[in-house]
């Protein structure tokens, strides 16, 4: 089935959760990203029990820091 | 206010802009903007606020320039090294336009003294580079009704949005809390190229002179993704999270309080 990844088409396995993407995905540092779908900000907590369906919109969401050390 | 012959010629290329003028020149004059952090964002986003004539500008900083921020804070210059962050940049500031006033805080802002610090400020730029002094900023934005822009930079990727608190997608919405400890990597262990802190803080100084004049759409609700690398850029629509645990319909923050500093010791550092 296919899905949309950050902006882009992208062909999975059907019955995919979250967790398994972000793996396929090879997002290193999951700890490090948010995940949106379709529109919403998905609980960490709910990333292994949810299964992604077919034209689903997924964002990762990555924690950046840059600039200056205030503190 | 009225221009005066000086300020008609030092902003003529705003003045003559159908949506600044020279009632909108006036309200930039008028204006005041916080920049927490006068590092890699802080930077231009300093240097183009003071050129813009932004009336009162106040920069946060308890840092001494050194000379490996040179290659990307460019508001530093190499005879600053061991100077005071706030000071150089103060410097460079008054140099590009003695019109307006410099505010400097040498200090790390914290959960006590940050409230007072931006109370007195029409926005404020996150020109930081940690986690927890971006969920405070949040929060003491989200308390004190001030709107900010949110940046962050890394490698070759930058990301901003920007907030009007309780009533836009805040970083709490993306981010309940700060990362655990070795998950994210900073700029200084994982590097950054230097002309990306140019584009994202020039970003943000574009975001606080709209919100200021009133003008286009703000990006609210909105991350604007750079890859500098591909020159991908992106929006992508954020909604506001109903489980915010900051702005959400049942918020578990009610007060301001400092987060822990986590870093990545790149021993056990996973990226």
């Amino acid at each position: 089935m296919n899905l949309v990844v950050n902006g882009k088409e992208t062909n999975i396995t059907d019955g995919l959760t979250v967790s398994q993407l972000l793996v396929q995905e090879n997002v290193k540092m999951p700890d490090m990203v948010s995940v949106e779908l379709n529109g919403q900000i998905l609980k960490r907590t709910k990333f292994e029990e949810t299964t992604l369906k077919d034209d689903d919109k997924v964002e990762f969401i990555y924690f950046m820091g840059g600039g200056s050390v205030v503190n | 206010m009225s221009l005066t012959e000086q300020q008609i010629e030092r902003y003529s290329r705003h003045i003559i802009l159908e949506q600044v003028g020279g009632t909108g020149q006036e309200k930039l004059l008028s204006s005041k903007v916080l920049i927490i952090g006068a590092g890699g964002l802080g930077a231009p986003a300093g240097l183009y606020l003071a050129a813009a004539g932004v009336g009162t500008i106040g920069i946060v900083d308890s840092d001494k320039v050194d000379l490996s921020n040179l290659q990307r804070q460019i508001i530093h210059h190499t005879n600053d090294v061991g100077v005071e962050k706030v000071k150089s940049a103060e410097n460079k500031m008054r140099a590009i336009n003695p019109d307006i006033t410099i505010r400097t805080y040498q200090t790390r802002v914290n959960a006590e003294n940050i409230s007072d610090i931006i109370r007195q400020y029409d926005f404020v730029i996150d020109g930081t580079d940690n986690f927890p002094a971006k969920f405070l900023i949040n929060d003491a934005c989200y308390f004190n009704k001030v709107p900010f822009s949110h940046a962050g930079i890394l490698r070759f990727h930058g990301q901003l949005i920007t907030v009007l608190p309780g009533e836009t997608t805040c970083y709490r919405c993306i981010f309940n809390s700060p990362p655990p400890a070795n998950a994210v990597p900073s700029c200084s262990q994982a590097g950054v190229l230097g002309v990306l802190a140019g584009v994202i803080g020039s970003l943000q100084a574009t975001e606080a002179i709209k919100y200021l004049l009133g003008i286009g759409d703000l990006l609210t609700n909105t991350l604007l993704t750079y890859d500098a690398l591909t020159m991908d850029v992106r929006k992508v629509r954020l909604n506001r999270n109903a489980n915010c645990p900051l702005c959400g319909e049942n918020p578990q923050i009610t007060e301001l309080k400092d987060e822990k500093q986590v870093v990545c010791d790149l021993k056990n550092c996973k990226c």
